[in-house]
């Protein structure tokens, strides 16, 4: 297991996540292709702090386990603007929810 | 009474004009309280006047002058006046004595008018400015008067108004002898400028007084020339006299009031009154001024009497007649013969008034005929006028010993054959004598004998109301013989203040058989001519185009029309196309530059300023709508654009280094 | 305290206000005792003015604008006095022609206020001030009231004047910053020496006469009157010929001849040279006229070529004797009042004439003798007066302007008679067409005088004939201001 080998597993997972976010209809698929690329985000703060010159410090830990939490609220917030769309709109496409069209 | 009038000389024109104002205040609906009035007012003038002229009988050289302020303008006084002199009392009793004549007359002769009241109104003011003009001692109040007479001969000329050609008439008269007045307006400003004094008469300072007189200096000529100009205009002289034919328009009183007896002679009593100043230096009586109213005299008194031989109304036969006859008073003022002239003036204007006031007898017995040629054979049915007539035109002609003009003729005669400068006057005043003669000869025979033609069959004679004026002035006519003989020269002597001494033998001179042979031969070739005159002249059998020329009034009319008046309306028109099309169009054409900038700067500010505002708007506003364009609000195209950039930037960091 | 000359200003004013605030049913009557009012007081100005005493009577000085020179200062001369009497006639005269809105009635008072103020201003911050408030209301007057074609001529009389009014006001502020003062008597003492440096002077000089020579108006600055006269109601062009016009002529013996003596003398000739030209072409052009309005509009601006005549002939010649000078300012000033009385009467005729027939071409009548004599017997007098025959007004006057001028500008002098001569002929001709031959069809139907016209027409004919006569009483007005001036212009 070495760093590169984890660099790429952690931008494929955010590549996928970024083409879920992009190419997916139903918001919450795209709230899950936006954890993905969180995911894929924490996979590096791990990566990196492993093999990094400090590894003996929990630094990295801590990191990724704050944003692991922030990316819980975030998802619950999310979640939670979604339900109102749904029931605001009877719809979870994103493409018909085009309000802020300028 | 006498020393009360010769201080109150203004009373008498005072008398006609207030009745005058009397009648045109209250008159309008009193025909007969009207003329009453004004026969009151003329009377009252006509009693002052004769106790005004025995005061001046008494002494030789009389002169009573009152004169007064008018009015002060600045710290300057401006003064005129009335005098009382021999010339003035004689002219009085003449204008006022043939004015109340005509004035009786009138009564007769336009009783039918329905403006009658205003027709006595408009003759007493004449009579009134007239006697003004007489007693005024200064050149300026004698020019007030002297307009004043002016207005009313306008007035009466055009007293027919709704007759065009009496409007014409009446008004070609006013401009032709304001245009004399004029010059002489011109004259009493050069001879106030030069004098400093219009007065004629103040006790040596008066501007016909040797004092002032010296003070004119060289510009006395024109002085006097200018003045003449205001005599030519109302004594019908050439070249202003064509006005006087054109007013027989007026009524026939009117015709013998102003244009025979007293008005047209105002021009003659003008240069009489003046005689001092062109007389100014004068060596043998000859001064330059003289002679160019010795000239004019001439001119004028030969055309009119030409002219005379070939017209054919009644009334401008005497017209042309009164022209020439002034025209012979000129030529007798010119060469020295100032009594002379005034002598004829005033005997003139009785035979003159005599005449119209025939012919006005005639016109009205003929229902308003005035054409000669439609009369004749009026011998019998109007006796009296016939007889009065014969009277005026043997005192015209010149006839000596029993009618006036004859001996006043004579003695103009007499004047012009001693005039040093040249004998032609003389000639020619010799020549007009038997003109006179011929055309009266020629007027009588187609009117009283002969056969009656067509507007003679009705004719009645004039009743006594027209008669016995007729009478009077013919009674007047003869008696001046009496007056006026060369055997007791009073009347010139009274006139020019040297004492007169009766000498029978001054009856018999050679002017008066030189006289005596031209009138009989005008006379006889008149018969001769005449003799068996009908409806065609007979000298415009012998000689049509001089014929023609003749009474075509010498073309002079056509002549003004087409130069004088055709220029002036042309200078008119010039003035009023000037105005439009030059100085307003200049004014226009300023505003309309105005009006350029005013553009110019409307567009700078549409254009450019406005234009650039506008312009950045709306770029900014497409913008907007192009921006807008990508704010799809589709949440994935933000995010997508997002990923775009983070990949840019990666490739950039990566590139870079 | 307010005296008696700003009395006489503000009545017409307040009866301006009066007539806005109060609408009253009859304007024209409330206006007329305004009227009554001014001219009453404007008599009572005449009754305490000294008529031997020479200089400014009366006078009533405020500090007003002090930083700038202006001051509230009037006060009356013979001259001015004179023009006040003069105005208090014409108004009344001008209402009682015809029947005027309420505005129009409002305007024609604010336009006697403003003339009286004109006329008694001796400061020239204050007399400017009147000068141009005459402006705006006689162009409203034309510019709502007028006829046919009012929008052109009443543009063009304001533009026109206004123009010559801006020319003048330069001109002035260049002589305040020079001298330092608006009085008019002090400017008139520093004239002789010169106001202003070199072409300053010049410059300063064609400011002032251009303004005034518009408003006189002097040929060939004189193209707006036609129009504006023949287009404002009769009783708005009374008062334009018969006050207005005057404000020139009053600020050429007021301002332009005491301010540049030297710089007259020099352009003199041609000076008279236009006002000969005034002379002679206004009664050419009036001649060929068709509109009897245009016609009396023409032969004003030949009457008040007089004025400039005697006024420019003895400043501008060679030096007047004394005699001349009297005969020609006394000339001038009896001459403003004859025209002002006259050539008012003139259009009042020509009024009623238009009332009754609904035109004015002189061809439109014919034969008015038959059916209204009276009518045309007045109107024959005014006519009359206005060609100069004595025993009426005008002839005096002219008289003695011609007497005057004679002296110094014969020749110039001998050219105006000519003026005389085209006035007379325009006048007959006008005669001829309208009072004789025949009854015109269209005027069978007028009306003689009635009462109300002849209570109007007397007292001004009336005075016509008692100035022609005995014109003693107008002379005694102005005799003590006339030896002053020539004083000064000597």
């Amino acid at each position: 297991m070495t760093l590169p080998i984890l660099l790429v597993i952690s931008s494929g997972l955010f590549c996928i996540g970024l083409l879920a976010a992009l190419s997916r209809r139903h918001a919450i698929f795209i709230l899950i292709g936006i954890e993905m690329m969180l995911a894929a985000a924490n996979l590096n703060f791990i990566a990196f702090w492993r093999f990094g010159p400090q590894p003996a410090q929990p630094t990295g830990m801590m990191v990724a386990i704050f944003a692991i939490a922030i990316a819980a609220a975030e998802a619950a917030v999310g979640l939670a603007m979604v339900i109102v769309v749904y029931r605001h709109f009877r719809s979870t496409n994103v493409d018909q929810l085009d309000r802020l069209k300028g | 009474m006498n020393s009360w009038i010769t201080n109150n000389v203004w009373l008498i024109p005072a008398a006609p004009i207030a009745a005058s104002l009397l009648i045109l205040a209250f008159g309008k609906a009193a025909r007969r309280a009207a003329a009453a009035v004004a026969i009151v007012g003329q009377i009252a003038a006509l009693t002052m006047s004769i106790f005004a002229f025995v005061p001046t009988l008494h002494s030789h050289g009389f002169r009573a002058v009152q004169n007064f302020t008018w009015f002060t303008f600045g710290e300057q006084i401006l003064r005129i006046g009335f005098v009382l002199d021999p010339l003035a009392a004689a002219m009085l009793l003449m204008i006022a004595l043939v004015g109340l004549c005509i004035f009786v007359f009138s009564i007769g002769y336009m009783g039918e008018d329905k403006n009658f009241s205003r027709f006595f109104a408009y003759l007493s003011f004449f009579s009134g400015a007239m006697l003004g003009v007489v007693v005024a001692n200064s050149l300026l109040l004698l020019f007030v008067f002297w307009e004043l007479v002016g207005l009313a001969s306008y007035l009466l000329i055009g007293f027919w108004i709704e007759r065009p050609s009496a409007a014409a008439a009446a008004k070609k008269a006013f401009i032709t002898t304001r245009i004399g007045d004029m010059g002489f307006f011109l004259g009493i400003l050069l001879l106030y400028h030069r004098s400093g004094t219009l007065l004629f008469y103040d006790g040596g300072r008066g501007c016909l007084e040797p004092v002032a007189l010296s003070a004119i200096g060289s510009s006395v000529t024109l002085v006097a020339l200018l003045i003449f100009c205001g005599a030519m205009g109302k004594s019908g002289q050439f070249p202003l006299h064509v006005w006087l034919p054109d007013a027989m328009e007026g009524p026939t009183p009117v015709s013998a009031l102003i244009h025979a007896a007293t008005m047209v002679a105002a021009g003659v009593f003008l240069v009489a009154r003046v005689y001092p100043i062109f007389s100014v230096g004068a060596i043998n009586g000859v001064t330059p001024s003289l002679t160019v109213v010795v000239w004019i005299g001439v001119i004028t008194g030969l055309m009119a009497a030409l002219i005379a031989i070939a017209q054919f109304d009644i009334k401008r036969i005497l017209a042309y007649s009164t022209v020439s006859q002034l025209g012979l008073m000129m030529v007798s003022l010119g060469a020295g013969g100032v009594a002379a002239g005034i002598m004829h003036l005033l005997a003139h204007g009785f035979f003159k008034a005599l005449l119209f006031l025939g012919a006005g007898s005639v016109i009205h017995g003929l229902h308003h005929e005035q054409d000669i040629r439609k009369m004749g054979g009026l011998h019998r049915l109007m006796p009296i006028t016939f007889l009065t007539y014969a009277v005026g035109m043997m005192a015209l002609s010149g006839v000596p010993f029993f009618f006036s003009g004859g001996w006043t003729k004579e003695e103009i005669l007499h004047a012009t054959s001693n005039w040093p400068r040249s004998h032609l006057p003389h000639y020619l005043a010799l020549i007009g004598v038997i003109l006179t003669a011929l055309y009266m000869t020629r007027q009588i025979i187609y009117v009283f004998f002969g056969n009656r033609r067509a507007a003679s069959e009705h004719a009645h004679e004039s009743p006594s109301v027209m008669a016995i004026p007729l009478i009077v002035l013919a009674v007047c006519a003869v008696f001046l013989s009496v007056v006026l003989t060369p055997a007791w020269p009073w009347l010139e002597s009274y006139l020019t203040g040297h004492p007169a001494r009766f000498d029978a033998r001054l009856l018999i001179q050679p002017m008066i058989v030189v006289s005596l042979a031209l009138v009989g031969a005008g006379v006889s070739v008149g018969i001769w001519m005449y003799r068996r005159a009908g409806e065609a002249d007979p000298l415009q059998h012998a000689q049509p185009a001089l014929f023609r020329f003749l009474e075509n009034k010498m073309w002079i009319d056509e002549i003004y029309g087409r130069t004088v008046i055709a220029l002036s309306a042309i200078l008119a028109r010039l003035s009023d196309w000037m105005d439009r099309h030059v100085w307003d169009a200049l004014v226009q054409d300023i505003g309309r530059i105005g009006q350029f900038f005013g553009r110019v700067t409307t567009s700078a500010d549409e254009r450019v300023i406005n234009a650039g505002v506008d312009e950045s708007t709306s770029g900014a506003h497409g913008l907007g709508r192009l921006m807008s364009r990508w704010h799809s609000g589709q949440i994935q195209t933000y995010l997508g654009a997002v990923a775009l950039g983070m990949l840019a930037l990666v490739l950039l960091y990566a590139w870079l280094g | 305290m307010v005296g008696l000359i700003s009395i006489v200003i503000l009545i017409p004013l307040a009866g301006a206000i009066a007539l806005y605030i109060g609408q009253p049913k009859n304007a024209r009557t409330v206006a007329l005792i305004f009227n009554a009012l001014s001219a009453f007081y404007a008599v009572m100005l005449w009754q305490k003015f000294d008529v031997t005493a020479s200089g400014l009577q009366l006078v009533e000085r405020h500090v007003w604008i002090p930083s700038i020179g202006a001051e509230y200062l009037v006060g009356v001369d013979g001259l001015s006095l004179l023009l006040v009497l003069l105005t208090s006639l014409v108004f009344p005269f001008a209402f009682s022609a015809q029947r005027l809105e309420r505005g129009a009635c409002a305007l024609m008072l604010v336009t006697q206020a403003a003339l009286y103020g004109t006329f008694s201003a001796q400061n020239f911050v204050l007399w400017f001030l009147f000068y141009e408030m005459t402006l705006v209301p006689a162009f409203l007057l034309i510019k709502i009231y007028g006829g046919e074609n009012r929008d052109y001529a009443a543009v063009k009389f304001f533009v026109y004047t206004f123009l010559g009014s801006v020319a003048m006001l330069l001109a002035f502020l260049g002589i305040y910053f020079a001298k330092g003062t608006f009085d008019f008597a002090a400017l008139a003492g520093l004239g002789k020496t010169g106001l202003l440096a070199g072409k300053l002077q010049w410059l300063a000089f064609a400011g002032i006469f251009l303004g005034l020579a518009v408003k006189v108006p002097l040929f060939p600055f004189h193209t707006w009157l036609p129009d504006a006269y023949q287009t404002a109601p009769t009783g708005v062009s009374m008062v334009l010929t018969g006050a207005l016009s005057k404000m020139g002529v009053y600020g050429f013996i007021r301002l332009l001849v005491p301010l540049f003596p030297n710089e007259i003398k020099i352009a003199g000739p041609w000076l008279l040279a236009l006002v000969i030209c005034s002379i002679v072409f206004a009664p050419l052009a009036a001649w060929a006229q068709r509109d009897l309005k245009r016609m009396v509009a023409y032969l004003s601006i030949n009457h008040l070529g007089y004025c400039l005549l005697g006024l420019f002939a003895i400043t501008a010649g060679s030096t007047s004797s004394l005699i001349d000078m009297h005969a020609a300012l006394s000339g001038v000033f009896l001459q403003i009042f004859n025209h002002g009385l006259t050539a008012a009467a003139l259009f009042y005729f020509v009024g009623l004439l238009e009332q009754r027939r609904g035109l004015r071409g002189i061809n439109d009548f014919g034969g008015l003798m038959q059916r209204t004599p009276l009518l045309c017997g007045w109107m024959s007098i005014a006519m009359f007066s206005s060609l100069g025959l004595p025993g009426l007004n005008g002839f005096v006057g002219e008289f003695l302007i011609f007497k005057g001028s004679f002296a110094t500008a014969a020749s110039f002098t001998a050219v105006a008679v000519l003026g005389l001569l085209f006035t007379a002929v325009t006048f007959m001709r006008a005669m001829q067409a309208l009072f004789s031959g025949p009854l015109a069809e269209s005027c069978g139907g007028f009306s003689d005088l009635v009462r109300g016209e002849k209570f109007v027409i007397v007292p001004v004919t009336l005075l016509m004939f008692a100035i022609g006569i005995s014109p003693q009483f107008i002379f005694n007005i102005f005799n003590a201001t006339v030896v002053q001036m020539a004083r000064l212009f000597a």
